[in-house]
């Protein structure tokens, strides 16, 4: 049938060609490619762009969505910088992104190192250490809810059995914060571990097989080759771990429900995302709500620059100065040494300051 | 034993132990929407299935409309999957495979978009669909969804390694237009990468949970996650009935992911790697 198609279409265009003396312009020629770009920039244009552009101006006035837009000025930025339920906020967001973060790459290091090992069941260990991440936030966050209960919760169940007391998991600010990272790490860990071992096969076996001859021990491999090869996936990780750590939401809201304190007990689980969302909808501040939204935006930036700098960026660069640093150091050091008569063994000592 | 087979064995105790820790939310889950909510509340706590999981489901269909939520998720989740699949690929196909003026303006543009947070604009996004009059309405759910730019950059990729240009040219010289050889050339190398696109979207969207929050108002038009979080508010304590829907929730999502599975996470990982 496709044939056909080409064939009819051959004559059809055989037909209507332009005139021969006055070829298109390059822009009239692609015309399809616009036509078949155009959807994605059309959609953002009108739900992306403008929004943002919206949100600048709305974050300029006082609107509680249904009378007269009020013009504030700056005076949102200002009380928002005032304001120390956002500044909790943030703190809060970022105690739980580090709490679950930290844990959640260093197992998913552990676990692709061990699948990237592993002969036999991989594609059984693949789906299920994938299966958390595509079930529903709201589902699993309902069944950790119950785990972490304060009164007939499986955990305290569980501290109960070996003679421990009972912890107030979701009353308490840490156990709160505790309860929303385990959910984050759980759901997660695996989805970065299938991450980092697409890249740990990406490394060639031959660089392995250089280190083995040279002797080295398998933490040193792990450390010298694995790590520094894996970088540029580790950054992918840590860039995407940073921005979904900031926009944490679902987790504290079905935890916690629409109360007064949205982020459950003293507001010790409310994320700059949990107070964007009641401030704007619930509290009807949407001008507020704007306003956070740049915040929240800023810190993004923010967070992804710093994340650039330390583990990707002009790494060559820096690993060369670092290097050449050292060397100059050193022969400073043994200089120093010929000249005053100080004897080996300190300079070994020395060895680790110099690595800043 | 050699150093080697305790290594490989000790490998596969610590796989083993992540995969109980993976794997025991869900079974838990099935726990208690299978006991009755006292035994669920009793110390010792049960810690094997039930036999109640029947009657525990029943009385989910009849404190919410738990399949009248399905069915509006479903629509929507594959309403946005069939236009993204659709958008989303013909621009990669252009994006992958023509020279044509602005092209590397156009891309870097869309790239550029990946770091707008979509919370940032939260609040303008749900103005903008209140003037269109979309709030509560399922195209508030599916248009502004319809096309992204993961997708496109994923597909486009995906798209320059797979399509050979002689297949192109070919079709040029047979005389087909551009949509032509989209459709012949295009979309038949496509399909596996389609797939994974499919399942992606299709997972994000059932999933998805603030913005359905925030845009669906009419009670009775609920996507899963809102009507499920509003069993839980309203029926908090009684634990049995709200793991029953959570478990109702997720079965679905569970068997489009095992089908699709191996590729699925193959591709995803892939796909981490172009970055």
């Amino acid at each position: 049938m496709a044939v056909s198609d080409v064939i009819r279409r051959t004559t059809a265009v055989a037909t209507k060609d332009p005139a021969p003396d006055k070829p298109p312009s390059r822009f009239r020629q692609a015309m399809p490619q616009y036509v078949a770009v155009s959807p994605f920039f059309i959609l953002f244009a009108v739900f992306g762009a403008f929004p943002v552009l919206f949100s600048i101006y709305l974050s300029f006035h006082s609107w509680d969505g249904i009378g007269a837009m009020k013009w504030v000025g700056l005076e949102q930025y200002s009380y928002l910088l005032s304001d120390p339920a956002f500044w909790d906020a943030i703190t809060n967001t970022l105690i739980i992104w580090v709490l679950s973060t930290v844990p959640m790459l260093l197992l998913a290091l552990v676990i692709a190192n061990a699948l990237h090992n592993a002969t036999t069941f991989r594609g059984f260990y693949r789906v299920a250490y994938f299966l958390p991440n595509v079930t529903s936030v709201v589902a699993m966050t309902m069944v950790f809810g119950s785990i972490f209960s304060n009164n007939f919760g499986l955990l305290n169940a569980f501290l109960q059995s070996i003679g421990l007391n009972k912890i107030e998991w979701l009353s308490q600010p840490w156990g709160i914060k505790i309860a929303i990272a385990t959910i984050v790490t759980w759901r997660w860990v695996g989805y970065n571990a299938i991450i980092f071992l697409a890249g740990l096969q990406a490394i060639s076996a031959d660089i392995y097989e250089a280190a083995k001859v040279d002797g080295a021990s398998s933490s040193q491999t792990f450390w010298r080759i694995t790590v520094p090869m894996l970088r540029p996936v580790i950054l992918f990780t840590a860039v995407t771990s940073t921005i979904g750590g900031l926009q944490i939401f679902t987790e504290s809201r079905v935890l916690f429900g629409d109360t007064e304190n949205i982020g459950g007990p003293g507001g010790a689980g409310t994320t700059i995302v949990s107070y964007l969302y009641q401030s704007a909808f619930i509290k009807n501040q949407f001008g507020y709500g704007a306003a956070i939204g740049w915040a929240l935006f800023i810190l993004i930036v923010l967070f992804s620059i710093i994340n650039w700098r330390l583990i990707g960026g002009n790494d060559d660069e820096r690993i060369t100065k670092r290097a050449a640093r050292r060397a100059r150091r050193r022969i400073a050091e043994q200089n120093a040494r010929r000249s005053t008569g100080v004897p080996e063994r300190n300079s070994e000592r020395k060895e680790p300051a110099d690595v800043g | 034993m050699s150093v080697e087979r305790i290594r490989t064995v000790v490998g596969h105790v610590v796989l083993m132990l992540g995969v109980v820790v993976s794997i025991f939310p869900f079974y838990w889950m099935l726990v208690m929407a299978s006991n009755t909510t006292p035994d669920i509340f009793a110390y010792p706590p049960k810690l094997l299935v039930g036999s109640h999981l029947f009657e525990n489901m029943g009385r989910v269909l009849d404190n919410i409309d738990f399949f009248g939520a399905m069915l509006l998720t479903l629509i929507a989740s594959l309403g946005v999957t069939v236009l993204v699949l659709f958008f989303d690929s013909l621009a990669a196909f252009a994006f992958a495979k023509y020279e044509f003026p602005g092209r590397n303006l156009l891309f870097g543009l869309l790239l550029a978009t990946f770091m707008i947070p979509s919370q940032l604009s939260l609040v303008p996004q749900f103005v903008t669909l209140a003037e269109f009059g979309w709030i509560g309405s399922l195209k508030a759910l599916i248009i502004p969804g319809a096309a992204n730019a993961f997708g496109i950059f994923w597909m486009r990729q995906y798209a320059k390694g797979a399509i050979p240009d002689e297949l192109i040219s070919a079709a040029k010289v047979d005389g087909a237009g551009f949509f032509r050889q989209y459709r012949t050339v295009g979309l038949p190398v496509l399909r596996p990468g389609l797939a994974f696109l499919g399942i992606f979207t299709f997972i994000n969207v059932w999933n998805d949970y603030l913005w359905p929050l925030i845009v669906m108002t009419d009670p009775n038009k609920l996507t899963l996650q809102v009507a499920l979080d509003q069993l839980n508010g309203i029926y908090g304590t009684d634990y049995s009935m709200v793991m029953a829907g959570a478990l109702m929730s997720v079965i679905p999502l569970i068997g489009v992911f095992i089908i699709g599975g191996r590729h699925f996470i193959a591709d995803l990982a892939a796909g981490a790697m172009k970055f």
